[in-house]
């Protein structure tokens, strides 16, 4: 296999796959600990704990987020313009909600009043749950298309509004992805405490866990016989330069199926979804946390992995003018750009890998209030 | 067309949220130098003062990073949410040194961010050490990556229109890295932060020393802040002059709207130190003017002229004319009309297409202007005189007064008689808010100077904007300043009270609170 454009086209798709898995497993477990902050931690200190065992790692984590942001400018730069400004105040929203996130962490703890401390750990809250619930309710609005067209300059016009984003099936992928996350950050959560705080998780794991399994597989229902998909009926050469007004594009139900009827074996991937979520409540019941971490893990990325496969090629369907969808053909960066942003994630994401992974083990270990108590003025 | 409130109103958030951003990002740059110059006279001498002054001035950083942090996330993003045209026009080459900044950079300085401030009692002293040379790494190379972007904003080198994509691609990536207006930008962006983080250390350590606390603490943090900060203004005010060098080649109408320069003069030109530049008569009343100045900062030559913007007026004029060429010639190409002889006299008129596209503000077809359509899209060419002369020349006084500063502290620390100089302690204190409002001012200068351009010569600033309605804007921009200045509030009065808390905030059990029983 050689690198021509057509194939690098295929690889950036899987390049921003990877991102975007990175950013859900890493960052994942972030928000979701975000979310349980208030009703995980009891008392100030208790808090402390669930903060201070994600606290050092975390902003590391959030990179895989801007990272994911500037490859997608790099690799699919009409994908970047057309969803970004088109879901305006979706993004701001998830923008504003992570504002709290850095200041959240590192003030929090830097004055004693219970009031300034209350106020922080719910804008942690905030910083979590609402990010967890606006990605999946774009994923929601991807699977169903949204409004929008271009003009013969390539200008991009959304014509839909922000409330038509919050429809049913996208509140529902909204709460896949909640419910996914906070799961996932129950089992961090649960290998990085103990006692009262780690049988807490454990409950959680079991309750959302249970809600995740049950709304991804009516969103699975939903989007085989509820939903219509995309498929292209008509394109040029795959490998010219990118031109998103030269295809031919329609609509039907069941379309998002096409690809597993073409090859069965991707059925593998949502399968693995249940089979790990139902192993990670096993493990978590066992105290086997740091496995069922792992099994977590890969159920996000099974489910980033269901949605992209069922859309391929596509990446942003346009339910207004289907024919000015984006797809992995016609959104991508030049040959030339595509093959640096190639070498480049190639060179560094490993080194990346490499040293996040050496921080992790010198900060591994578990928290306990009593480590709060003698470091009180240096943790968060 | 997009309506020119749309375009004001994102230009008016792209500028806020930027300046808030570039409130934090120097004292970043600056500050994570001298933590790593702080860390390594510690593990060199093994005096636990250096690991004190380290940790303590480490709290104030990290309250600034969180800011810092948290308005750079909105940069990442804001060219797609309110610059779409812009990001689709441009993003082939733009959007690789952003996305390699968040590869390379930004994820070495956050993933090691939190060893630095929990990693003390679980690596070794030399492995810490090198945590936090690491994490000064990242920060300057993320303000390399940031500066190269926006160094082709204002001389877009390494890059072809394509016609097919309708935008702007690579052609030469090692162009584009090392371009010329990058790297001076670069260097003289950090060597800015460089000041901001001395002249923080400095002006807080004069407070301390004033008022006669933690005297030992304090001198050592004043001794290294006046060295580098010495270093640091003396490079700030070279690379700066550097910098109206390279623009003197690559930005000339930048330079002569920043000098006041309406008309050509006779080699060597004459340097305007003050004036009241009047945009409409084209002309700078009360102007006070050094001979041979100019000529000999901008284009470093006794025989080279510096252009006047009446003739720049005149240049441009004919430029949009052969732009309304490229513009009829690319619309043939688009409609498949692409015959040899067409690619080739596009090709040859191509380099005017953005001055062509000047015009759409005033008439969507562009190849049916009138004359005085011309003549307003020519004026457009030359950015508003005043409020460049002036912030610059801030900018500058800023410099000089920071470089006396720094070598009046640097001098009263090598004679070891700092706390016989309470008028420069007061000085060094009073001096705080001087390397922001040069900051400030800087970037006000090299981007309200780039317009009416988003892309130099190549995307006029009104065609980039995204295509979202003025009530849109006016909600975002709201909730930006509002929630900005909310949390900047916030950050100064935590900043304040460690700042005044001082090392006593460490509870060592050395520091001068502790020691009086005071609050801590």
């Amino acid at each position: 296999m050689s690198l021509d454009y057509e194939t690098l086209k295929l690889v950036w798709w899987l390049f921003i796959g990877l991102l975007l898995i990175g950013f859900a497993i890493m960052d994942g477990f972030d928000m979701g600990v975000g979310t349980l902050l208030p009703f995980v931690g009891r008392t100030d200190e208790e808090r402390r704990v669930l903060l201070n065992a994600i606290g050092p790692t975390w902003e590391g984590n959030q990179v895989w987020f801007v990272t994911a942001g500037g490859a997608l400018f790099a690799a699919w730069p009409l994908v970047y313009a057309t969803a970004f400004s088109g879901l305006y105040f979706a993004l701001l929203l998830v923008l504003f909600a992570l504002f709290l996130r850095p200041v959240g962490f590192d003030y929090r703890s830097k004055l004693p009043d219970p009031r300034w401390r209350s106020a922080w750990d719910w804008g942690l809250f905030i910083g979590g749950a609402v990010p967890a619930v606006l990605f999946g309710v774009a994923f929601g609005n991807l699977l169903q298309g949204v409004p929008f067209h271009f003009d013969a300059d390539l200008r991009s016009y959304y014509t839909g509004s922000f409330w038509g984003l919050l429809n049913p099936f996208a509140l529902l992928a909204g709460i896949v992805s909640l419910s996914m996350l906070v799961m996932h950050g129950a089992v961090y959560l649960q290998m990085r405490t103990e006692a009262a705080i780690a049988e807490r998780c454990k409950k959680a794991i079991a309750i959302f866990a249970g809600i995740f399994l049950i709304s991804f597989a009516a969103a699975g229902l939903w989007t085989a016989f509820g939903i219509d998909g995309y498929s292209i009926t008509s394109i040029g050469a795959l490998d010219a330069d990118p031109n998103p007004l030269r295809k031919t594009v329609e609509q039907s139900t069941g379309a998002w199926l096409h690809n597993y009827a073409l090859f069965a074996w991707l059925w593998l991937i949502p399968t693995l979804v249940f089979v790990m979520t139902l192993l990670v409540v096993l493990l978590s019941r066992i105290g086997r946390p740091g496995i069922a971490f792992i099994g977590s893990s890969v159920a996000v990325a099974c489910v980033i992995l269901t949605a992209g496969f069922s859309m391929y090629p596509f990446l942003l369907p346009s339910s207004s003018v289907p024919s000015n969808s984006l797809t992995i053909w016609d959104s991508s960066s030049s040959f030339t750009t595509l093959k640096i942003m190639f070498w480049a994630t190639l060179f560094f994401l490993p080194i990346v890998i490499a040293y996040t992974s050496w921080v992790y083990r010198v900060l591994r270990g578990k928290i306990t209030v009593q480590e709060i108590r003698d470091n009180q003025h240096t943790a968060y | 067309m997009i309506s020119e409130e749309v375009v004001d109103l994102s230009r008016l958030q792209f500028a806020i949220t930027a300046l808030y951003h570039f409130l934090f990002v120097p004292l970043t740059l600056g500050l994570s130098f001298i933590l790593a110059i702080m860390e390594s006279v510690y593990v060199m001498t093994g005096k636990q003062i250096y690991k004190d002054m380290t940790r303590f001035w480490g709290k104030l950083f990290g309250i600034n990073f969180a800011l810092g942090v948290t308005t750079g996330l909105t940069l990442e993003f804001q060219f797609g949410t309110n610059w779409a045209y812009y990001s689709h026009y441009v993003g082939d080459v733009f959007g690789v040194p952003l996305a390699i900044e968040g590869l390379a950079a930004f994820f070495l300085e956050s993933t090691l961010i939190g060893l630095f401030f929990f990693g003390w009692d679980r690596i070794s002293r030399v492995q810490h050490l090198a945590v936090t040379w690491l994490l000064a790494l990242g920060v300057n190379l993320s303000a390399l990556m940031i500066l190269i972007a926006n160094g082709w904003m204002q001389n877009p080198v390494g890059a072809e229109f394509n016609f097919e994509t309708m935008r702007m691609e690579v052609s030469s990536f090692a162009d584009v890295v090392f371009n010329p207006a990058g790297q001076v930008k670069f260097v003289h962006t950090v060597a800015g932060g460089y000041c901001t983080g001395a002249m923080f250390v400095l002006s807080i350590s004069a407070y301390y020393l004033l008022k006669r606390r933690d005297q030992a603490f304090a001198v050592r943090s004043f001794t290294v802040a006046a060295g580098f900060g010495l270093a640091a203004a003396l490079s700030v005010i070279v690379l700066g002059d550097e910098s109206g060098y390279t623009d003197g080649k690559v930005q000339k109408l930048k330079v002569a709207a920043i000098e006041a320069e309406w008309e050509t003069e006779e080699p060597p030109a004459a340097f305007t130190v003050i004036g009241f530049p009047d945009q409409e008569k084209m002309e700078t009343r009360y102007a006070l003017r050094i001979p041979w100045v100019l000529g000999l900062i901008a284009p470093r030559s006794v025989d080279e002229p510096i252009i006047g913007l009446k003739d720049f007026l005149v240049q441009n004029e004919q430029r949009i004319r052969n732009g309304m060429i490229a513009y009829a010639l690319l619309q043939k190409l688009r409609n498949g009309e692409d015959d040899a002889e067409t690619r080739a006299r596009f090709k040859a008129y191509q380099k005017n297409l953005g001055y062509g596209l000047l015009l759409k503000k005033y008439t969507p077809n562009v190849i049916d202007a009138t004359e005085e359509q011309i003549t307003m899209a020519a004026r457009d060419t030359i950015p508003n005189v005043a409020p460049l002369f002036w912030t610059f020349r801030v900018m500058v006084a800023c410099g000089f007064i920071m470089l006396f500063v720094f070598a009046a502290s640097f001098y009263v620390c090598s004679t070891g008689t700092v706390m016989k100089h309470r008028w420069l302690l007061r000085l060094a204190l009073y001096c705080l808010p001087l390397p922001w409002i040069a900051s400030e001012m800087g970037w006000i200068v090299a981007e309200y100077g780039r317009q009416p351009w988003s892309i130099a010569e190549i995307l006029p600033t009104f065609m980039s904007a995204s295509s979202r309605s003025a009530g849109e804007l006016y909600l975002s921009l709201a909730g930006f300043i509002g929630f900005y200045t909310l949390l900047l509030v916030i950050e100064l009065f935590l900043m304040l009270k460690y700042a005044r808390l001082g090392p006593s905030s460490l509870h060592s059990g050395r520091y001068y609170h502790e020691k009086i029983g005071g609050a801590a």
